[in-house]
């Protein structure tokens, strides 16, 4: 055992410092930002898109029209937000009421997507079904607004001022952002491994095209060959997340306004970060197991991405299996999702977001253990006949036992 | 301690239902040169690839230094594949430090040794320096010492000699002799015969997958009769019917024949005797390749007398 540790290490040791003091690891580390990156130049222009096509509805008003519903919809922006009502234009009325509604929906120029006439009294609203469908509540409340006002003239009440007592938390608003911090971690969990997990194929592709794999099983146990690669991606993961985890910390720290936090999970934040370590880890290798499996079965890339499809697609549904959990952690379906070893972590994950209780999380870690240590087995044996085409003779555990009572005497 | 380096007894492997290795037995003695001979495909690297516990046969025993299981003398052996496989950024003393640590020798003092070794062989200059960037003679040189850094008492290499030029052949037959004369046991393959003629103590001849001679050089050679040259000047005369029955003119004008059970002093009496006018006249010892041919070309004509050989 201990020679096997040793050559694990020797390996792990090679394979962690040949990628993460590579060039190709700092393009790596910077990948995420890409992303981050586009949302945020595609987010920006998004906003200024959604600013510049806010729906404009044409008002055919007299003047004492437009003074109400310009006050009416000053007092609502005031509660609601500018943003969250259509912009007017007020137009003054024409003798051909109608003619001049067809204008102006006709008219490019002005991109009126709805027209309001008739006043405060018959009011109509003529557009496309889908705007009167948006807009007619928004432009219902603004006339309200102005017929109260022309009706109750000075007696109408001034604005309410509503008091306000913030405290620290709610048990309602607690629980949202317990379900927020399951799913997000769920997610994170799932996107790390399968990023990293599909790392170790290219790196056994590349050891099989370099020949090295046979030096390599010339001078010690396959299976060392195996749980080395395992070893060092996990540590380059490991590498990874803390390089991200960091950089995400003070991202947050520099954009989040001061006193603002994310939702406490139940079990708390040191014991979440912890856990999603332990987790991460147990996902990484049941999952990193699998694709060195299926990486030794192919000898090129394209044989790796055809191979490789159905366990990414698998992983899509157990994460959707695991999803199914947060928000009801005992429901059958949710402890099915726990028993399973591959949907296990996430939604172990998604526990300690939302309970306290601590001992859930030992039997589950102990019961990941025991399937990581079978699914490396099985993974390692599929290895070694694949990659060095090996399968010597099969022999009964008996046989075995015999052999080995025959070389002691 | 035992008198064998290795030893293997009806070794079988089967790949694809195709035998490949079919009960092979071997004895290597301990500080012997020893060289595994045979035509391509005659199973040589499937045979060595299962002394060394890369892959297990499906039939016999091995013992490498007195271990059943060859992976736990590993520290204690070097091998060369026949597809030579370094990565390729790694600088050169950092690659046989590696091969040294996989087999148990500290980091540190693998790149020390390392070091010396290049510099012993003259690439000094490229211990730094990524395999990518080395010929591929080069390159072989440092697998060649990744393979001795941690000091085996077994070396097993396949094909040593593929790839390198006339120069390096030469290098590598001196490194060899010099790992013998500290004791040490080689185990190579080849399917060229000079090399093992050269170097070996003791071979053995393998075709289809079966050990076909095994024993010393000289043995093997033994297996052949001494050759007979003889050119006369007369070309007919009753001298003729002392000749061996298998006796034939060659292109060169001379008569090639076995030496006769009987010896040369009967044959030379009867064609002085005859008035044959002997102009030439060598007996010479037949070489290891004329050996190994009529051996391997033995088990070839073997299979192919075979029932079902032509059909299939």
């Amino acid at each position: 055992m201990n020679e096997l540790i040793r050559a694990a290490l020797v390996i792990a040791r090679r394979d962690y410092t040949a990628t993460v003091f590579s060039k190709t690891f700092l393009l790596f580390l910077i990948g995420p930002l890409f992303p981050i990156i586009f949302g945020f130049v595609f987010g920006s222009i998004g906003a200024n898109v959604d600013k510049t096509a806010r729906p404009v509805v044409a008002v055919i008003a007299t003047d004492g029209e437009r003074t109400a519903l310009t006050a009416a919809r000053n007092r609502l922006a005031d509660r609601l937000g500018d943003g969250s009502l259509p912009l007017f234009r007020f137009v003054a009325p024409q003798r051909d009421a109608a003619a001049q509604v067809r204008h102006l929906l006709q008219n490019e120029d002005d991109a009126t997507v709805a027209v309001l006439s008739g006043g405060l009294d018959e009011p109509v609203l003529a557009g496309p079904r889908g705007a009167i469908n948006d807009l007619g509540g928004d432009v219902s409340l603004i006339l309200d607004d102005a017929r109260q006002h022309r009706l109750l003239g000075k007696a109408a009440p001034a604005p309410v001022e509503l008091a306000t007592r913030p405290v620290d938390r709610s048990a309602g608003d607690a629980a949202q952002g317990r379900i927020l911090t399951a799913r997000v971690g769920q997610l994170v969990l799932l996107m790390l491994t399968m990023i990293l997990a599909g790392m170790l194929l290219s790196n056994l592709i590349e050891e099989k095209s370099n020949k090295v794999i046979e030096v390599l099983a010339a001078a010690v146990p396959i299976d060392a060959i195996f749980l080395g690669k395992l070893i060092a991606m996990l540590g380059m993961s490991l590498t990874g997340i803390a390089v991200w985890g960091g950089v995400a910390a003070l991202g947050a720290l520099a954009i989040l306004p001061p006193g603002a936090s994310l939702p406490l999970p139940a079990i708390g934040w040191p014991m979440f970060v912890l856990l999603g370590v332990v987790y991460f880890t147990a996902s990484y290798l049941l999952l990193g197991a699998l694709f060195l499996g299926i990486g030794a079965q192919a000898s090129t890339v394209r044989e790796v991405q055809t191979l490789s499809m159905p366990v990414t697609m698998g992983q899509l549904v157990v994460f959707a299996f695991a999803s199914s959990a947060v928000g009801n952690p005992n429901s059958p379906m949710a402890l099915a999702a726990t028993v399973f070893p591959w949907s296990s972590p996430l939604v172990m994950l998604a526990r300690a977001a939302q309970s306290a209780m601590l001992w859930p999380h030992l039997l589950a870690i102990l019961w990941q253990a025991l399937w990581v240590a079978v699914i490396i087995r099985v993974a390692s044996r599929r290895f070694r006949v694949s990659v060095l085409k090996s399968r010597g003779a099969r022999r009964s555990w008996f046989r075995r036992r015999e052999s080995a009572r025959e070389e002691r005497t | 301690m035992h008198a064998f380096a290795i030893e293997a007894r009806g070794l079988v492997k089967d790949f694809a239902g195709k035998r490949a290795v079919d009960g092979i037995d071997l004895a290597v003695p301990g500080g012997a040169i020893y060289g595994v001979l045979g035509p391509n495909g005659a199973g040589k690297t499937t045979t060595l690839r299962m002394l060394l516990g890369i892959i297990d046969p499906d039939a016999g025993t091995r013992t490498l230094l007195d271990e059943t299981e060859p992976l736990k003398a590993a520290r204690l052996v070097g091998y060369l594949p026949e597809e030579r496989g370094l990565y390729p950024a790694m600088a050169a003393r950092e690659a046989i430090a590696f091969m040294g640590a996989l087999r148990g020798l500290p980091l540190a003092e693998g790149r020390r040794r390392a070091g010396e070794l290049l510099e012993a062989h003259g690439l000094g200059d490229a211990a730094g320096r990524a395999i990518r960037t080395l010929s591929k003679g080069m390159a072989q040189t440092v697998q060649l010492l990744g393979t001795l850094v941690h000091k085996p008492r077994l070396i097993v290499l396949d094909e040593p000699f593929s790839g390198l030029d006339a120069l390096n052949q030469g290098r590598l037959e001196t490194l060899i002799r010099a790992q013998a004369a500290e004791g040490v046991t080689v185990l190579f393959s080849t399917h060229v015969i000079a090399h093992a003629e050269r170097l070996c103590e003791r071979i053995a001849i393998i075709a289809d997958g079966r050990v076909r001679f095994e024993g010393g050089v000289q043995e093997a050679r033994d297996r052949l009769r001494p050759q007979v040259r003889l050119g006369t000047r007369a070309e007919s005369g009753p001298w003729r019917s002392a000749l061996p029955p298998q006796a034939a003119c060659g292109s060169d004008g001379l008569w090639h024949f076995e030496l006769p059970d009987s010896g040369i002093e009967p044959l030379l009496k009867a064609l002085i005797d005859g008035g044959a006018g002997i102009e030439t006249l060598s007996i010479e010892r037949p070489g290891l390749h004329d050996a190994f041919v009529a051996i391997a070309g033995e088990a070839v004509a073997a299979r192919m007398d075979e029932p079902g050989a032509l059909a299939a």
